[in-house]
């Protein structure tokens, strides 16, 4: 009985160890990449046009991009955002929009605001363009009355 | 006063069924949202507020019906919660298939779709074990306990589920509902008896007097 249990520790202890080893590359020193989120790339539409403004406008997505290990900021990078918003689903191609980061590695969309749907008000992003591996984003905001969000992306090359 | 006694009970029950799902008919996300996007979101309320109700029957203990009645609504009732169930998941589907599909592998990242996932298997065994009754053959006691037990389940996956959604229950009534579920589902399992080991109910003894 004694043993069962020290192996299935064992097991559990080398499990996590797993886990922490997808999240934490073996990477010597520095800033380690974003990995996806869970449901990051549900209903992503390739190739949302870089645009001014997604709809009407009135929210904010911000945000930077990073380079891993040494932090670099990457400029002109492209971010893909989508939401359900007070404008549409995100299924609809009028739901997407992309944007460039500037020379500090920083981006901000104005968006519809978001509105809760299926079951928690969240935004959608995605970094997809080939240079750096592809990163999909699902942030959630703290409150559904948030007129912003900011989601942080650490790349590494592809 | 037995009548008015009854009425009351009655008019309770309609009231903590009806008055979430009205609430929720006010609220401004539905603005935002399709039709069937809508729509199942409130065969998922309803199923809510059916699962209030289901105890209550199989237990004989609402007025003025007698058991064999309670037991026929019980299982339309049940039949109405499946359906309930599959408009639910069904109209989720066709609304954003990719988070559907995340939910039932138990991928998604959303906690409360764990529960809500939990909450059908269940639901859906217990309705299947209901309408093979006859065919398996189990005795009715052991019959009962898993009938029971898969009622449970769905109660407190249900009611974990809707407590974690942010969408358009209103906060308040939908977690007095939840509670009172989970209460009066407890109450009947508790009084019910089923699980007490080594102790014969006496013949004739109904449990649900």
């Amino acid at each position: 009985m004694m043993s069962l249990i020290t192996r299935r520790t064992l097991i559990a202890a080398s499990a996590a160890t797993a886990v922490t080893g997808l999240t934490v590359p073996a990477r010597a020193a520095g800033l380690a990449p974003t990995p996806s989120m869970r449901g990051g790339s549900n209903n992503y539409l390739p190739g949302a046009p870089i645009v001014d403004r997604i709809g009407d406008g009135g929210f904010w997505m911000t945000g930077t991009v990073r380079r891993a290990g040494d932090g670099a900021p990457l400029a002109g990078q492209r971010i893909q955002i989508w939401a359900h918003t007070t404008e549409g689903h995100e299924r609809e191609p009028e739901s997407h929009g992309a944007t460039l980061t500037d020379e500090n590695g920083e981006y901000r969309l104005e968006m519809p605001q978001i509105v809760p749907a299926f079951g928690q008000p969240h935004g959608h992003l995605a970094y997809d363009s080939g240079e750096f591996k592809t990163v999909f984003l699902r942030p959630i905001m703290p409150s559904a009355s948030d007129t912003t969000l900011a989601a942080h992306f650490v790349l590494e090359p592809a | 006063m037995g009548r008015l006694r009854s009425i009351l009970i009655w008019l309770a029950l309609l009231a903590a069924m009806l008055v979430p799902i009205v609430a929720a008919a006010q609220s401004p996300l539905l603005a935002w949202r399709e039709p069937i996007y809508i729509v199942a979101g409130f065969a998922g309320i309803l199923a809510l507020a059916i699962l209030l109700v289901q105890p209550l029957l199989a237990a004989g203990l609402l007025p003025d019906f007698t058991l064999a009645k309670a037991r026929k609504l019980h299982l339309f009732m049940g039949i109405t919660l499946v359906a309930s169930v599959l408009l639910h998941v069904g109209g989720l589907w066709i609304t954003s298939p990719p988070d559907v599909i995340d939910a039932l592998t138990f991928t998604s990242p959303t906690p409360f779709s764990v529960w809500g996932v939990i909450a059908m298997w269940a639901v859906f065994a217990a309705a299947m074990l209901a309408a093979l009754r006859k065919r398996i053959g189990l005795r009715p006691m052991t019959w009962r306990k898993i009938h029971t037990l898969l009622a449970a389940i769905t109660v407190l996956g249900t009611a974990a589920h809707a407590m974690l959604i942010e969408g358009t229950m209103e906060t308040v009534t939908k977690a007095a509902l939840c509670c009172v579920v989970v209460l009066i589902t407890a109450k009947v399992i508790f009084d019910a008896k089923i699980w007490q080991p080594r102790r014969r109910v006496a013949r004739g003894n109904r449990s649900q007097s």
